[in-house]
């Protein structure tokens, strides 16, 4: 077993790097997240020819044809200065899906337009009174001549006002299917909003929306989601990995620099455990998580390994976000300082496709079907 | 980037599973299984076996019995044998005193100690920590005064881990008192236990078992050509000896181990008309007892990897501190599981409690010292607040 990253991917770390510290180094953050769509379309178009959008993609699609090893470099640097473009709910997720069930001329369009940057996608597919199933249950689609279409409420969705083309999961006589909406299409209400970390959500309301199916057949693609889904919560435990490695660097340079009762903080060894403390969980959930890309990379038990890098991620990033907090004392309450963004986002990641409760739950009802979890096997 | 071992790694775990699973005796791997107290006799034995294999000290440079492996296969090697319930070398012959004669002593002792130090001919003990050394070690008292061709100790150790087996022991004497910084007036000094003046103490401890002691010297004769290194500089041996091993830093296999037992248990206690592992809490706490070691056992690869240039990756120091966590954890967890039956520690062969349920609540209370030893995990808090954070 092997971690670290060949020249090719460290080429693309500082690539991705630069470009985005470049946007939010400083404090650009709050002025873009102020306005809609709630992150920077002229960031988005750099990625694009930077050829981010397309990393995961097949080079016939329109893509790249890279792994899940560089979309993991991207997203943890998206993560580090919290940078609000929707990386991995756009390309991992619902570029995704469509990369894994979509016919070839469906690939072609939706995927060679996302890797240009002109197309943004979202995945409307969490539904009022969900949890986190891979299943669609209260939007239907009824067939309607050579088409479909559909009736329903998604929400929260993720970019869903924004988006240009929504991948819609929908109930179709007990069976999960999937679908592309167009952003203009008659019969579609969106209402957008201002999510607590400074991105975007919307209620998205289907009255008879005509909606085309992705992919051929009538197969169920409940499995389909959950393994597109087990692979966002991955690229999401890089992008919490990111954001942690910078509230612990944000937080130990607090310590070491602010004074109170004239000394700096860092004299206090009941501060200086805590962040050590910080450390010790930063360090266990990136080797999970490490360990579940290469699961992702092999395309082994996805699934189990995003569960289990879910787990570990949300137990880090709740107590990295919440002890960032406190150690910073008061400035870490105001919007004004970046540290609190932190804990915001966390927070978000935490609840988008499963927080660590859920995840144990899965791993419990499995715990007695094998005698040692055997990570080298 | 790579998930699984190399064919050539791969090759190399295999022969030391098939080693280790047939060349050690099965009862005493049972005695290990089962948590049983080892006997001396069972500790010679296991090590002569390695040894006799070249399994002992393959971390050693090659012409004492080193393999010059890379840190992944010394990693393999322990955790095999450890997930093989092999009792592993005497710690304090094969990562502790003999890496420092290795590195620092003369040829003589070097010829003198090396080989019977690796095949446990001799059994060292360690005299390093003092009633009023504990943590803070620097501030140990324990003198020896030069005479003519001798060094004299006096004074008093504690914590002697199985000292009451030791044929030998290594021991940190202050030989300059008058030195500007406490660490510099410190030497490295090795004499017989049976040497006339030194007194071993039994300490009974709250498990009811006799793991350490306290020894003291009065009057001890130590021949000058017992010293290792340079005169003073023991504190750089001691350094050494406690920050070069990287490898089995955090027991992973060990506790996966008994997570399994524990899991076995769970599965065949019947509670309320189904297994005890199938109720909702239980398989929660067990399944995230799992992640964790998972968590632990991936960042040990990661240090090891990382460790090849010889410098341990910065990761290391987390191994320690949830490595000991995560092992308490487990034994906690063994209680908890034999419930009830965890009171009847020290009942005999006719109990109708099975034997794990009796060792459950002792294990549990001896393996508090794991948080203590070998560097606190408060210290190891410092270490990384200090080294790594900058703090």
């Amino acid at each position: 077993m092997e971690f670290s990253y060949d020249s090719e991917q460290v080429a693309l770390r500082e690539a991705v790097h630069g470009l985005l510290t470049r946007a939010y180094g400083g404090d650009q953050r709050r002025a873009v997240t102020a306005k809609d769509p709630g992150f920077d379309e002229g960031t988005w178009g750099r990625l694009a020819e930077m050829g981010v959008l397309g990393l995961p993609f097949a080079e016939a699609d329109g893509g790249m044809g890279a792994g899940p090893v560089e979309v993991s470099i991207v997203a943890e640097e998206v993560g580090r200065v919290l940078a609000p473009e929707p990386f991995v709910a756009a390309v991992v997720l619902a570029g995704g899906l469509v990369s894994d069930v979509g016919t070839a001329a469906q690939r072609s369009e939706v995927l060679s337009a996302l890797a240009e940057g002109t197309l943004v996608p979202a995945f409307a597919h969490p539904e009022p009174g969900s949890r986190w199933e891979p299943t669609a249950r209260s939007v239907t689609a009824t067939a309607d001549g050579g088409g479909w279409t559909l009736t329903g409420v998604k929400e929260p969705v993720p970019h869903g006002a924004r988006a240009d083309l929504l991948v819609v999961s929908a109930a179709v006589e007990g069976a999960t299917r999937l679908f592309l909406v167009q952003g203009d299409a008659a019969g579609l209400t969106r209402t957008g909003y201002r999510t607590h970390d400074g991105t975007r959500a919307a209620k998205v309301e289907f009255d008879g929306t005509p909606a085309e199916l992705l992919g051929e057949g009538d197969a169920d693609r409940a499995a389909a989601i959950e393994k597109a889904q087990a692979r966002a919560r991955v690229a999401y435990a890089h992008e919490a990995l990111g954001a942690m490695e910078t509230a612990l660097t944000t937080t130990a340079e607090y310590l070491r620099t602010r004074k109170q009762f004239g000394v700096t903080l860092n004299k206090f060894q009941a501060l200086t455990f805590r962040a050590a403390d910080m450390y010790v969980s930063l360090e266990l959930a990136r080797s999970t998580v490490l360990w579940a890309t290469l699961a992702v990379d092999a395309d082994g038990d996805v699934v189990t390994a995003a569960d289990r890098a879910r787990l570990q991620v949300s137990r880090a990033s709740r107590h990295l976000g919440k002890e960032a907090i406190q150690l910073h004392g008061g400035i870490g309450m105001t919007a004004e300082y970046k540290i609190g963004h932190y804990t915001s986002r966390l927070t978000a990641i935490d609840h988008l496709l499963g927080d660590g409760d859920w995840a144990l739950a899965r791993l419990a009802a499995t715990v007695g079907d094998h005698e040692t979890v055997d990570p080298l096997s | 980037m790579r998930l699984h071992l190399s064919p050539e790694d791969h090759a190399f775990r295999d022969e030391m599973r098939t080693f280790f699973t047939t060349a050690v005796p099965q009862s005493i791997r049972d005695a290990v299984a089962a948590r049983r107290e080892l006997t001396k006799e069972q500790f010679v034995e296991t090590q002569r076996i390695l040894n006799a294999a070249g399994l002992a000290v393959p971390h050693w440079p090659v012409e004492w019995g080193g393999r010059g492996w890379t840190p992944l296969q010394r990693h393999i090697w322990h955790e095999e044998m450890m997930a093989a319930c092999v009792p592993p070398p005497l710690a304090f012959n094969a990562t502790m005193v003999g890496p420092v004669i290795a590195t620092f002593g003369s040829q003589e002792q070097k010829e003198r100690f090396l080989p019977p130090t690796a095949n446990l001919d001799i059994w060292w003990c360690q005299g390093f920590s003092e009633p009023d050394a504990g943590s803070d070690l620097a501030s140990l008292r324990t003198t020896a005064v030069r005479d003519g061709d001798d060094w004299v100790v006096n004074g008093q150790k504690t914590w002697t881990t199985l000292g009451q087996h030791a044929d030998w022991i290594f021991c940190l004497v202050r030989t300059d008192p008058a030195a500007p910084k406490r660490q510099r007036g410190i030497s490295f000094l090795l004499f017989p236990m049976d040497s006339p003046g030194v007194t071993l103490r039994p300490i009974e401890l709250i498990d009811g078992g006799h793991e350490v002691n306290e020894v003291f010297f009065e009057d001890v004769r130590v021949p000058a050509e017992n010293l290792v290194g340079e005169e003073n500089r023991g504190w750089d041996y001691a350094k050494f000896l406690l920050g070069n091993e990287r490898v089995g830093v955090a027991p992973v296999a060990s506790t996966k181990r008994l997570l399994a037992q524990a899991k076995e248990h769970a599965r065949e206690l019947q509670v309320g008309g189904r297994p005890l592992a199938q109720d909702p809490l239980m398989a929660a706490r067990i399944a995230e007892l799992e992640n964790e070691v998972l968590a632990l056992e991936l960042t040990a690869i990661r240090v090891v990897a990382n460790s090849a240039d010889g410098r341990p990756h910065p990761a290391s120091s987390v191994l320690k501190l949830r490595g000991t966590e995560l092992q308490q954890a487990v034994t906690e967890l063994v209680v908890d599981i034999a419930g009830p039956a965890a009171v009847a520690s020290f009942a005999d062969g006719d109990s109708t409690v099975p034997e794990w349920a009796r060792l459950a609540t002792p294990a549990y209370l001896n393996f508090r010292k794991a948080s203590i030893y070998g560097g606190s995990n408060e210290v190891q808090r410092q270490i990384i607040a200090g080294s790594i954070l900058g703090l």
